[in-house]
């Protein structure tokens, strides 16, 4: 270990703080209700917090640069996989093939949704306030 | 019958001390993991209209996240701290800070076993729908990193405390903020985009 090293616990406790400011915008971001707002204070702000951790408390800053070329390239590999893969996902049919049990899923999912959330309301009352953790009724509930 | 002592985490072949490098190698491994697991998820979201419906997406409690966030912030502060001190060539107060991340990643375990609980109780199992089963798993593979990290870093604080081996406080320290950015992207992916 180095003889020389001065303590930089201040630096690092100045960027928490910069972290947790970030953190209670992304959380008071969606409380708003615009969806973009939604968006950007809430995965706009996840990659700065990231990059305040990776440069900072990572110090990627000051490593080899060949590091933050395999690093690179994973991540790379991450949206490849993604922009492969989505193209079939998102679509639910194309110009000579339909995914009927993506479509049937879409479906089922909606009528479900509506059903448990009546009988939720139906057994707590018809306040309009879900909340967190409204019980669940639904056949596909397996805890039940 | 002695054996002799591993040179990997002090010698340095590229510049990079080669334990560090490995961290480092690790870490784009597990990008690849925890990108595949994120990736498959928002393709999914993007498809799926009706998981932001009832009993989907909008049944997380935003609470648990956030606490957690904060417990894993804090903790990685804690690890930047330990590791700071080792720089200093102080074993003792990087073990102090040490054992203060592994009492986050105990925290952040807590929490998450609570609100999984409460999840479990209301119906909310794996195999409710498409999107309780990539919550488990996301989480789940999430939470076995933090049960990792806590038992490496109390390895490595246990020999800081008798000034061995200093430079493994740096190593521990990356892969638990790599930890930490994960959860970062999974708090706004699970519990804020409803």
């Amino acid at each position: 270990m180095s003889e020389e090293h001065h303590d930089h616990s201040k630096h690092y406790i100045k960027i928490y703080w910069w972290l947790l400011g970030l953190f209670i915008v992304s959380c008071l971001g969606p409380e708003i209700g615009i969806k973009w707002v939604t968006l950007v204070t809430a995965f706009g702000i996840a990659g700065v917090k990231a990059y305040l951790v990776i440069a900072y408390f990572m110090h990627l800053k000051g490593e080899k640069a060949f590091v933050n070329y395999f690093l690179i390239a994973s991540v790379g590999l991450m949206f490849l996989f993604y922009f492969a893969v989505a193209p079939d996902v998102h679509n639910h049919e194309g110009r000579n093939w339909e995914n009927v049990a993506a479509k049937a899923s879409v479906e089922r999912g909606f009528e479900t949704a509506k059903r448990e959330e009546a009988e939720y309301k139906k057994s707590h009352g018809d306040h309009g306030d879900h909340g967190d953790h409204g019980e669940s009724h639904g056949e596909e509930g397996a805890g039940h | 019958m002695a054996f002799p002592r591993p040179i990997a985490t002090t010698r340095e072949g590229t510049g990079i001390p080669t334990g560090k490098l490995a961290v480092w190698w690790l870490l784009a491994s597990e990008v690849v993991i925890f990108g595949g697991i994120l990736a498959s998820y928002l393709m999914h979201r993007l498809a799926h209209p009706e998981w932001a419906e009832w009993g989907y997406a909008n049944q997380t409690n935003i609470w648990f996240g956030a606490v957690n966030t904060f417990v894993l912030l804090t903790s990685s502060l804690f690890a930047v701290l330990a590791h700071n001190k080792a720089e200093m060539g102080d074993g003792k107060g990087a073990a102090k800070f040490l054992w203060l991340t592994i009492a986050g990643a105990v925290a952040f375990l807590c929490i998450k076993s609570a609100e999984w609980t409460t999840e479990i109780s209301h119906g909310f199992t794996i195999t409710k729908n498409g999107f309780w089963n990539f919550y488990y798993v996301a989480a789940g593979v999430h939470a076995s990193h933090v049960i990792g990290g806590g038992i490496a870093m109390a390895i490595v604080a246990m020999d800081a405390a008798k000034g061995k081996d200093l430079q493994r406080v740096e190593c521990v320290g990356i892969y638990w903020h790599f930890v930490d950015i994960v959860w970062i992207f999974l708090f706004p992916l699970l519990y804020i985009a409803k």
